[in-house]
């Protein structure tokens, strides 16, 4: 294990300054998260160009920072109010709510923060542990393998993703087609651009982000009359007994493994693995009748598994520079903006980001034990804000935000285009998650395709004969027929409709 | 669950045909649009070659939703979305994307403030329970609230008054 490489990235994370911006990134990302209906993507969307102002190191902790600060944020509104911000909080709300509604909120959220905590610090290990050796693996790749990997993470992405296959895979399609919009990389030819300049840059991710999963949930929340009314109740007792804590200490162990693991996977791997780690602790569990109804087990280990696999989806990130979710998607945006290409090369060219970034998501994790528990009452509080107020706050930091990026109307005029887009797929039935992965990886997948073609004169075996390409592309191949299968699709179904 | 044959009279499935008629549109519109670019050949691609490619499978894609529109799928999970459907909000959607898009026509013109407040204004009148007034309260205290951030703890030097009014 390469010490001296964490040892660099501890001394750039305790920096008063980092440190200063990692608490700035949890504390906004818990602000936001925490208020119902908005999820991690679409805080991180938010909150993104508020962070250009910064160094890239610094950008980037915060950004983090305000990723797993918006995770926190959601299981506390899970637990508290039944309001799950993404699907892989839906999980700590099955047993965290009961638990609240038998006034044991407080023991929820401490198993749910010392879950995460544990979890977050071991697969900061993991991430520093196995990071280095994939990127150097990674430098390898050719553009035939590059293209193959990207294929294999979108199909996978597929996959993992609920609902209809045939539909995900299309949005992905859509996804890569938005990417094409834009001079063409090799000739400067603009593309769907109607002769608007402002165009020339390619669609902005940000709005993209912005309208699909600020703009478009926010009709979604106003296809409801009534707003729900928000009971919260008095959080005392943050303490969890001695039974508590020994009950817990399996179910974070063993959410922590799952997540490791799974937060690899593209797509939905933090999903995944919540819903896994659940499954899993009710099978083992004595008690199985007890979850649902208020396990402290069912909140320890799926919050333990999701904060995990928060941390190793960044694997994908650094190592390849493929992003293994929207977050990371999002974040891959935020590397390009600040002129650092995401991939292989980080770790080398720049080691201070690289292991400054791993180094911070500890710390980050350390600074949000210690800012949620003792401040609950205050994120409490902020649950109250009401709907009527919160989504014109939302419209408002989402316009100047993106104007802000570029001075440029388009970009604000996007938001709208892609929220109406966004909000009309939705209601049909199709995911905006696989769409914004497909945007992301849209370019790269182009570039590699068409260098690949160019070394292989053409010949489009390429992909096959080099073993590492048809390796992966085997993979993609296999992922796409097990999703098809319909007896996976129907487990896959119950796996993401019903508990667990 | 009764596992009827999908019969030929049977009306298709609304989502499922919109959803596929989309990405049939979108999907020819990109590959019209790339085959007008130069297309070049699999050795050199042209600007063209992609998004003819990748168009033609999403129509293809889309077509495929469009045929299970009509040849049934799972009725299950048709029904259970079916149940949480609700109806679309469109005025208070129109009143979004309005404040949106005047957000985005007149920031340059007539400045952070005034667009700021419209928005924000227009944005709160989507409101279930809003009225008039609650939304010019709502809009004020934003707006405000918009510019101590923005302006003051982040330092972006946009325009409070824009060249419309004089500023």
């Amino acid at each position: 294990m390469d010490l001296s490489g964490l040892a660099l990235g501890l001394e750039t994370a305790l920096q008063p300054d980092n440190i200063l911006i990692c608490l700035l990134g949890v504390t906004l990302g818990t602000l936001v998260g925490v208020l119902p209906g908005i999820g991690p993507t679409a805080t991180v969307a938010l909150l993104l160009p508020i962070t250009f102002n910064f160094d890239p190191i610094a950008s980037l902790i915060m950004l983090s920072g305000i990723y797993y600060g918006a995770q926190y944020g959601g299981s506390t509104t899970a637990i508290l109010l039944n309001l799950p911000g993404e699907s892989s909080s839906a999980v700590t709300a099955l047993d965290g709510h009961q638990m609240a509604r038998q006034g044991r909120a407080g023991p929820a959220l401490a198993a749910a923060a010392l879950g995460s905590f544990f979890a977050g610090t071991v697969a900061t290990v993991v991430l520093a542990l196995f990071a280095p050796p994939l990127a150097r693996a990674a430098l390898q790749f050719g553009p035939a393998e590059y293209c193959a990997l990207v294929v294999l993470g979108l199909i996978a992405s597929i996959a993992l993703a609920s609902g209809s296959a045939v539909k995900a895979l299309a949005m992905v399609v859509l996804g890569l087609l938005l990417g094409t919009v834009g001079q063409d990389l090799y000739t400067g030819i603009p593309r769907f651009t109607f002769g608007v300049r402002e165009l020339y840059g390619g669609l902005d991710f940000v709005s993209l982000a912005v309208g699909m999963f600020g703009l478009a949930e926010i009709i979604r929340n106003l296809e409801q009359r009534q707003t729900t009314s928000l009971v919260t109740r008095e959080v005392r007792g943050l303490w969890l007994t001695r039974e508590d804590g020994r009950s817990i200490v399996g179910p974070v162990l063993r959410g922590t493994t799952m997540g490791s693991l799974l937060g690899v996977l593209p797509g939905s791997g933090h999903v995944l693995a919540a819903f896994t780690s659940y499954s899993l602790e009710k099978r083992l569990s004595r008690t199985p009748e007890e979850f649902g109804r208020g396990a402290i087990q069912g909140v320890a280990a799926p919050e333990s598994a999701n904060n995990a696999a928060a941390q190793t989806s960044f694997i994908p990130l650094l190592t390849l520079g493929l992003p293994a979710h929207p977050v990371m998607a999002l974040l891959v945006g935020a590397f390009i903006i600040q002129g650092i290409t995401p991939g292989p090369n980080v770790i080398d060219d720049e080691p201070a980001l690289f292991w400054g970034l791993i180094a911070s998501m500890w710390v980050g994790n350390l600074l949000l034990v210690l800012l949620n528990l003792p401040l609950i009452g205050l994120w409490v509080r902020l649950l109250t804000v009401p709907y009527d107020v919160l989504f014109p706050a939302i419209i408002a930091f989402a316009a100047i935000g993106c104007y802000s990026l570029g001075l440029n109307q388009w970009d604000v005029f996007a938001i709208a285009a892609f929220g109406v887009l966004g909000y009309a797929l939705i209601r049909w039935g199709c995911e905006p998650a696989p769409l914004l992965l497909g945007f992301v990886l849209g370019p790269l997948l182009e570039e590699n395709l068409r260098r690949a073609m160019i070394i292989s004169r053409g010949d489009p075996t390429v992909f096959v004969t080099r073993p590492i390409s048809a390796f992966l592309l085997l993979l993609a191949v296999t992922a796409l027929v097990v999703a098809a299968l319909p007896a996976v699709r129907r487990k896959r179904e119950v796996v993401f409709t019903e508990e667990g | 669950m009764s596992a009827r044959l999908p019969t030929v009279g049977r009306r298709p499935y609304v989502p499922d045909l919109l959803a596929g008629g989309v990405f049939v549109l979108l999907g020819l519109a990109f590959a019209i649009g790339g085959a007008r670019y130069d297309v070049g050949s699999a050795l050199r691609m042209g600007p063209g070659y992609v998004p003819l490619l990748l168009g033609g499978v999403l129509a293809i894609l889309g077509l495929v939703i469009v045929a299970q529109a009509f040849l049934g799928g799972d009725p299950h999970a048709r029904e259970l979305a079916d149940r949480e459907r609700r109806p679309v909000p469109w005025v208070p959607a129109a009143l979004l994307v309005a404040s949106v898009l005047f957000f985005g026509a007149t920031v340059r013109g007539l400045g952070l403030a005034p667009s700021l407040f419209v928005t924000t204004f227009l944005a709160a009148l989507a409101g279930h329970r809003t009225g008039v007034v609650r939304a010019l309260v709502t809009a004020a205290g934003l707006t405000v609230l918009c510019l101590v951030v923005f302006v003051s703890l982040l330092q972006l030097r946009l325009p409070l008054l824009g060249p419309w009014l004089g500023g």
